[in-house]
C-alpha cells in the first residue's frame, strides 16, 4: 500500500486486501474504527499495519473480561495511532478462558512491554514471546488475577464493614 | 536560689541550692519536647501535614523543627496517606530501622482503616503492618487535629517509662506484628 491519506474506509480496504480471512467483523462508534481480527493473526496485521502505513505508534493494550460470553470470554484491545496524520485506529481480538494465549508484539513495538506485562498482571492473559511476562503493578505475591470479574470490589480482609448496615 | 522550671508538667520539690524531681518525669519531658518525626506522607494527608509544619500551624512550636527523613534518627513515625500492600513491606522496614523509644502517629481514614480504598490493592489501615500509638481520624484532617494527635503522641512520650523497650509486654506487642525488638 501506498502512503496515501488515512481515512476509516480507505484503512479498511486496504487491510481487508491483505488480511480478508482474519477480520472478523468491523464497527465505527464515535467514528473510531474499531476491527475485530483473528487473535492467531494480531501480531501479523500489526506488523504490516507499522510497516505499511504511517500508523507507527502504540497508544495502549487493555484487556476486558465478559464471564458471561462463552469462548470469548476475554478481550483484548490494540489502540494505535498515526502521529503525522493523527489517525486512530482499535484492534480488538477475543480469547477462550481455556486458551488465554497471544503473541506478544514486543517485536513491533518496544512500548508493548509494559503495557502486555500490565494486562497479564491484571487478567492473567500470557504474551507468547514476551521477554519479562512478570506482574508489573500489584505485589509479587498476589495469587489471583484482580480485574477478572469474578471477584468481589472490596478488600476482603477488612472486618469493620457488616452487610447489615451497608445493606448487602 | 529562684525556682528553675523544667517543664510545665514535670513536678520539683525546691530547696536551698537544690532541686528534687524524678529522672524519668525529666526524660520524659526532654523527650516529648524534642522529637524527631520522619513524615511518611504518600497523598492528600500529606499536604494537610505540610500545612502543618508551615508557618501557619508551626509544627516547631513542639521542638519539631527538623524533620529527619532518616530512620535511623527518627523517635516518630507520621504516616499521612494511602498506603497500598506493595508499599506495606516499604513501611514495616521503615518502622523497623528506627531505633528504641519509637511512636507512630496514624494521619488520616487512609492510613488508620484504609479508608474509602475498600480494595483488593490498598492496605486495609497500617495497623496491619506495624503498632500505632495514636490514630488522627478525617478525610483529610485538618492541621488542627493532626496537631492534636501529636499532643496526644506528646502525652504518651512524656509519661513512657525509661526502658520500655525491655518491658516484656512491648516485646510480646512486637511479636505479634513479626518485629524483632531493637535494643
Amino acid at each position: 500500500m501506498t502512503k496515501t491519506e488515512l481515512t476509516n474506509d480507505s484503512f479498511y480496504t486496504s487491510l481487508q486486501e491483505q488480511f480478508s480471512s482474519s477480520i472478523i467483523s468491523k464497527e465505527e462508534p464515535f467514528g473510531l474504527v474499531t476491527i475485530e481480527v483473528d487473535s492467531k493473526k494480531v501480531l501479523n496485521i500489526i506488523k504490516w499495519v507499522k510497516e505499511n502505513t504511517s500508523i507507527n505508534y502504540l497508544t495502549l493494550i487493555g484487556g476486558v473480561h465478559y464471564p458471561e460470553s462463552e469462548r470469548r470470554e476475554f478481550a483484548l484491545v490494540y489502540h494505535l495511532h498515526s502521529l503525522t496524520e493523527n489517525f486512530r485506529i482499535r484492534l480488538k481480538a477475543f480469547l477462550p478462558k481455556e486458551d488465554l494465549k497471544i503473541d506478544s508484539i514486543t517485536s513491533v513495538f518496544s512500548g508493548a512491554d509494559w503495557m502486555e506485562r500490565e494486562t497479564f498482571d491484571f487478567y492473567g492473559i500470557k504474551f507468547i514471546g514476551h521477554p519479562n511476562l512478570k506482574r508489573i503493578l500489584n505485589e509479587d505475591s498476589m495469587d489471583y488475577f484482580p480485574m477478572r470479574r469474578e471477584y468481589q470490589l472490596e478488600d476482603a480482609t477488612r472486618e469493620d464493614k457488616d452487610d447489615t448496615y451497608f445493606g448487602r | 536560689m529562684g525556682k528553675v522550671t523544667l517543664d510545665a508538667k514535670v513536678e520539683t520539690i525546691d530547696g536551698q541550692g537544690f532541686q528534687l524531681t524524678r529522672l524519668d518525669k525529666v526524660i520524659g519531658a526532654a523527650r516529648a519536647n524534642s522529637l524527631w518525626p520522619l513524615p511518611f506522607a504518600t497523598s492528600c494527608c500529606g499536604i494537610e501535614f505540610m500545612a502543618t509544619m508551615g508557618s501557619n500551624y508551626d509544627l516547631a512550636r513542639f521542638g519539631m523543627e527538623r524533620m529527619s527523613f532518616s530512620p535511623r534518627q527518627a523517635d516518630l513515625l507520621i504516616v499521612a496517606g494511602t498506603i497500598s500492600k506493595k508499599l506495606a513491606p516499604v513501611l514495616k522496614k521503615v518502622y523497623e530501622q528506627m531505633s528504641e523509644p519509637r511512636w507512630v502517629l496514624s494521619v488520616g481514614a487512609c492510613a488508620s482503616s484504609g479508608g474509602i480504598f475498600d480494595t483488593y490493592s490498598v492496605l486495609q489501615g497500617i495497623d496491619r503492618v506495624i503498632p500505632v500509638d495514636v490514630y488522627v481520624p478525617g478525610c483529610p484532617p485538618r492541621p488542627e487535629q493532626i496537631l492534636d494527635g501529636i499532643m496526644n503522641i506528646h502525652k504518651l512520650v512524656s509519661n513512657e517509662s525509661l526502658r520500655r523497650r525491655n518491658a516484656p509486654e512491648y516485646k510480646e506487642m512486637l511479636s505479634t506484628f513479626n518485629i524483632e525488638a531493637n535494643d
